[in-house]
């Protein structure tokens, strides 16, 4: 326990020495909250059944803090502790390597939350920000999104040798995920085409359900979506487990 | 010198069709300098890892301080500390963090303070991995192979990269941590490095060890041939030289003449008849025959940079 909180504490410090994934992770989210905000205001419309804009776009924000999280901060890690070397190095100490993997898996988890949090409070602050669901059953579904891209996440660390190719494929998947999957633009407002297509993006279905659970639907209304991010997360760590390398 | 730390029989390692190590056995006495000298992919470093327990070997056995299984006897990683011939630290790690986070790993651990002071890397504790240079990030990665006082230690081209006057520091470094009463083994493509260093060593070439002894005995072994080198400003028939007794073999390469021979007046006479002879040498060099020159003559190639 002391090793892990030792690691951790180290992790967590190298992640926020990098510009790049302290700001993608935590700076863009808010950028995006403030813009939108500033925009479209927090005025109740039926359109949202009778949120405003901010209500809804904060929980779709989270998504794009677990996909910056899952597919790129975790991967990209882990790759390039692998070409470097490092988890090699691990390899030399009596310590088990995959807690190095745990620790960047917890990380990522409570930056994400801490991530969550900044929004809410920014949204309350300044947009009076509506939240009609439970804060305990957001949280339950933030961890269920949360496991589920950070495996697919691991998934491609398990694929991809070089940092050049995971970075390509993550910010391949970044973009069409954060623009079509509703996370950014509110799948309300996209066209039927990119609807159809945007069912084969993970994230439409992170940003489903954690929308759902934070206006206070049931989890019964999510049976398709929480079914896809389990099965993600199955096959994900399935096949990571058999194919991962230290070197 | 006769407890043994590494035992070492019948070792194979190959990479799909290639075999990288092919038969190899030798021993590791306890505190001794054993080294492994050879060319860049004769296998060094395979050897190495798998005796740390790091790659899984073909066959063979592998009998490392008292235990026979390297690579899943998660224990041995307490006792042993490891140098790789490549690796790396996240770029914004300080020194301190790197000792701090290592220490917490073993269940034994030296004062980190001390061994980085013992490695001159004091005034480096709060620096960034990424703003070091190659010699201190060398240093650093003993420093962390010493972490947990390891009875044995294990050296991969320690010495790559850093310029000849770090490499005698590092050298200096090695001898006193044998001196301290741990075990080393250690690889290195510098034929000069095995020979100062080593109190034994194994030539390996293409998987499999030509030679193993004390690099006085390997040397000895050559015979006691001795070369002199020089360059004439005027020309001076080489057949001159052979008149002399002790001389066994002239050459001219380039507008250098290499005269071989052996014998206590050998260098005396060619230099005597240079003299006598009113003929002016520049840049005389006198060389003894070195490990260099038995990895020669024992596979008949020169040793590929
Ligand atoms: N991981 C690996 N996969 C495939 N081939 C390898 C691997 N490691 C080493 N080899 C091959 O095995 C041979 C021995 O390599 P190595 O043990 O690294 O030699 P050395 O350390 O003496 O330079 C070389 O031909 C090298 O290309
Ligand atoms: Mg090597």
């Amino acid at each position: 326990m002391e090793k892990f909180f030792k690691i951790f504490t180290i992790e967590m410090k190298l992640f926020f020495r990098d510009f790049t994934s302290t700001f993608f992770t935590l700076g863009m989210p808010i950028m995006l909250l403030l813009l939108f905000g500033s925009i479209y205001g927090n005025k109740p419309t039926p359109v949202f059944g009778g949120l405003g804009s901010v209500d809804v776009s904060v929980p779709a924000d989270f998504a794009i803090i677990i996909v910056v999280a899952g597919i790129m901060n975790l991967p990209i890690t882990i790759v390039s502790y692998r070409e470097k070397k490092i988890l090699k190095r691990f390899r030399c100490t009596p310590m088990n390597p995959s807690m190095i993997l745990f620790a960047q898996f917890v990380l990522n988890i409570l930056v994400g939350f801490f991530g969550a949090a900044v929004l809410i409070l920014l949204g309350k602050l300044i947009y009076g920000l509506r939240f009609p669901g439970s804060i305990f059953q957001t949280a339950l579904a933030f961890l269920l999104s949360c496991a589920s891209i950070f495996s697919l996440g691991f998934f491609l660390a398990s694929i991809l040798k070089t940092v050049r190719s995971v970075s390509a494929v993550s910010f391949i998947l970044y973009f069409p995920m954060i623009f079509l999957s509703g996370a950014t633009l509110p799948s309300e407002f996209l066209p039927k085409g990119i609807l159809k297509f945007s069912q084969f993006l993970p994230l439409t279905h992170v940003v489903n359900l954690l929308r759902g659970i934070w206006a206070g639907k049931s989890w019964g209304l999510f049976n398709k979506e929480i079914i896809i991010l389990v099965g993600i997360m199955i096959f994900s760590v399935l096949i990571s487990i058999k194919i991962f390398r230290w070197e | 010198m006769d407890k043994k730390i590494v035992e070492v029989k019948n070792l194979r390692k190959g990479y799909n069709e290639v075999t990288a190590v092919d038969n190899l056995s030798f021993e590791i006495y306890e505190n001794e300098i054993f080294g492994m000298v050879g060319p860049n992919g004769a296998g060094k470093t395979t050897t190495i890892e798998c005796v740390e327990g790091l790659r899984n070997k073909d066959s063979g056995e592998i009998k490392i301080l008292g235990l026979n299984n390297p690579e899943t006897d998660g224990d041995l990683k307490t006792k042993i500390g490891i140098q790789l011939q490549e690796s790396s630290l996240p770029e914004r790690i300080k020194v301190r963090e790197a000792m701090e986070m290592f220490s917490s790993l073993y269940p034994r651990t030296i004062d980190w303070k001390d061994l980085l002071a013992k490695l001159n890397l004091t005034e480096k504790v709060n620096s960034y991995f990424r703003e070091l240079s190659g010699g201190q990030k060398q240093r650093l990665f003993i420093a962390l192979a010493l972490i947990n006082d390891p009875e044995l230690l294990f050296l991969d081209e320690l010495s790559t990269g850093l310029d000849p006057q770090a490499r005698h520091t590092m050298w200096d470094l090695i001898r006193d941590i044998r001196n301290e009463g741990k075990t080393i083994f250690m690889t290195t493509h510098y034929m000069e490095e095995a020979e100062r260093l080593c109190d034994r060593v194994a030539i390996i070439d293409r998987g499999k060890i030509v030679a193993l002894d004390t690099p006085q005995n390997l040397v000895q072994s050559l015979g006691k041939e001795m070369r002199v080198i020089f360059s004439l400003e005027n020309d001076f028939p080489l057949e001159n030289f052979k008149k002399i007794e002790e001389v066994t073999e002239v050459e001219k390469i380039g507008d250098r003449i290499v005269v071989h021979g052996e014998g206590e007046e050998f260098v005396y006479r060619v230099i005597s008849l240079l003299m006598s002879n009113k003929m002016k040498f520049r840049e005389i060099k006198i060389e003894q025959p070195n490990l260099e020159d038995v990895f020669l003559a024992l596979t008949g190639e020169k040793i590929r940079e």
